[in-house]
């Protein structure tokens, strides 16, 4: 079996990790910039954050035999604060340019405040100024339906925008439907408590079908489980899905859309 | 789309286990001390949503635990989440 990671926060990870993917059958995985488990003091924290992504883990990863990509950008936990958000996202163009950058990710709103839509929509100029794709993160919990139809009400406002190049990550039974209608890819993240398990994903391919949907774990410093996605490919073989279909999901959907980068490649 | 009866082998007896977990979980918390809060009496109101007759109860239940307000507020009052809205004064 081989597969895409598309949602996956190494720097958080042991080198074990990387051991276990690669023996899952892991190709390549893409990692977002996001929020740490603590606030940044200083832009300078980032600075040596996108180093790590740029410079760093794509070496770890390639010990093993993997491909790492990445997405930049100030995640929405600190982008409350517009004033250090934008010190932040000075940083970026110097390191778009970078061999192994997707586009413009994890952004997106959190507690779904003003601040927080005034960041996210500068971001999305920032991948429009740079023809990039953008990977947008939805809220936890109780925020995330209010903060998924903020992120489709800021993203209409772009006229120029390719919506075919926008993935609206971390979708759940309540928000899947309104993203895929409105045109974007949608990503189901496989987390042992929140957002989806196992079944409840099958459950979202079954009844909206493959088009425009994959799959991450999206492992990080909390619990998470950097194997899902094989495990997901599993349970999807357990529940009558042929070989073919369960490729398409965890290799040929992220492949389609991160295609669009020219950055991307197997 | 699987049978109904493959379904059953494959997960009947997971579909029991999460079940008794979660009557355990309010015994439990029926015998534990002092007050709830708004989590409990989110996770209570969303329950009758797993007896009635529809195709996406998984949904209901998820709107029915999350905020239904729809500008975007002021200022955060913190950075994580609950799993059910907070009464305005929390």
């Amino acid at each position: 079996m081989r597969y895409i990671e598309p949602h996956a926060h190494m720097v958080s990870r042991t080198t074990d990790d990387y051991q276990k993917l690669a023996l899952a059958g892991c190709e390549a995985l893409c990692e977002p910039a996001f929020w740490a488990g603590f606030d940044r003091s200083s832009a300078q924290g980032f600075y040596d954050y996108f180093r790590q992504l740029t410079e760093y883990e794509p070496k770890r990863a390639a010990k093993f035999g993997i491909r790492h990509f990445c997405w930049l950008c100030i995640n929405p936990k600190e982008a409350d604060d517009p004033v250090f958000a934008r010190e932040v996202m000075a940083l970026i163009p110097d390191f778009i340019r970078c061999g192994n950058v997707l586009g413009i990710g994890e952004i997106g709103f959190n507690k779904n405040t003003r601040n927080e839509q005034a960041i996210f929509e500068e971001h999305v100029q920032i991948a429009l100024d740079h023809d990039l794709p953008v990977l947008i993160h939805t809220p936890h919990l109780e925020d995330k339906l209010k903060g998924t139809r903020l992120t489709l009400e800021s993203l209409a406002n772009f006229s120029k925008l390719d919506r075919s190049r926008v993935i609206i990550d971390h979708v759940e039974e309540h928000t899947v439907t309104m993203v895929l209608d409105a045109g974007y890819w949608a990503g189901m993240t496989l987390y042992p408590e929140s957002k989806c398990s196992l079944d409840r994903a099958i459950d979202m391919l079954e009844v909206h079908g493959p088009e425009r949907l994959w799959l991450n774990s999206a492992c990080d410093w909390g619990v998470s489980d950097p194997l899902a996605v094989p495990q997901c490919a599993l349970r999807m073989k357990s529940r009558g899905h042929l070989a073919d279909a369960v490729e398409r999901v965890i290799y040929g959907n992220p492949r389609e859309f991160l295609s669009q980068s020219p950055r991307f490649a197997l | 789309m699987p049978q109904k009866k493959q379904l059953l082998d494959l997960q009947f007896i997971d579909a029991r286990h999460k079940l008794l977990d979660l009557a355990a979980f309010l015994d439990r918390m029926d015998r534990a001390a002092g007050d709830d809060d708004f989590r409990l009496a989110a996770l209570r109101s969303a329950l009758p949503v797993l007896l009635e007759s529809r195709g996406d109860r998984a949904r209901a239940i998820l709107e029915a635990m999350s905020d239904p307000s729809t500008e975007p507020i002021p200022q955060a009052k913190r950075q994580g989440a609950y799993g059910a809205p907070p009464p305005a004064d929390f």
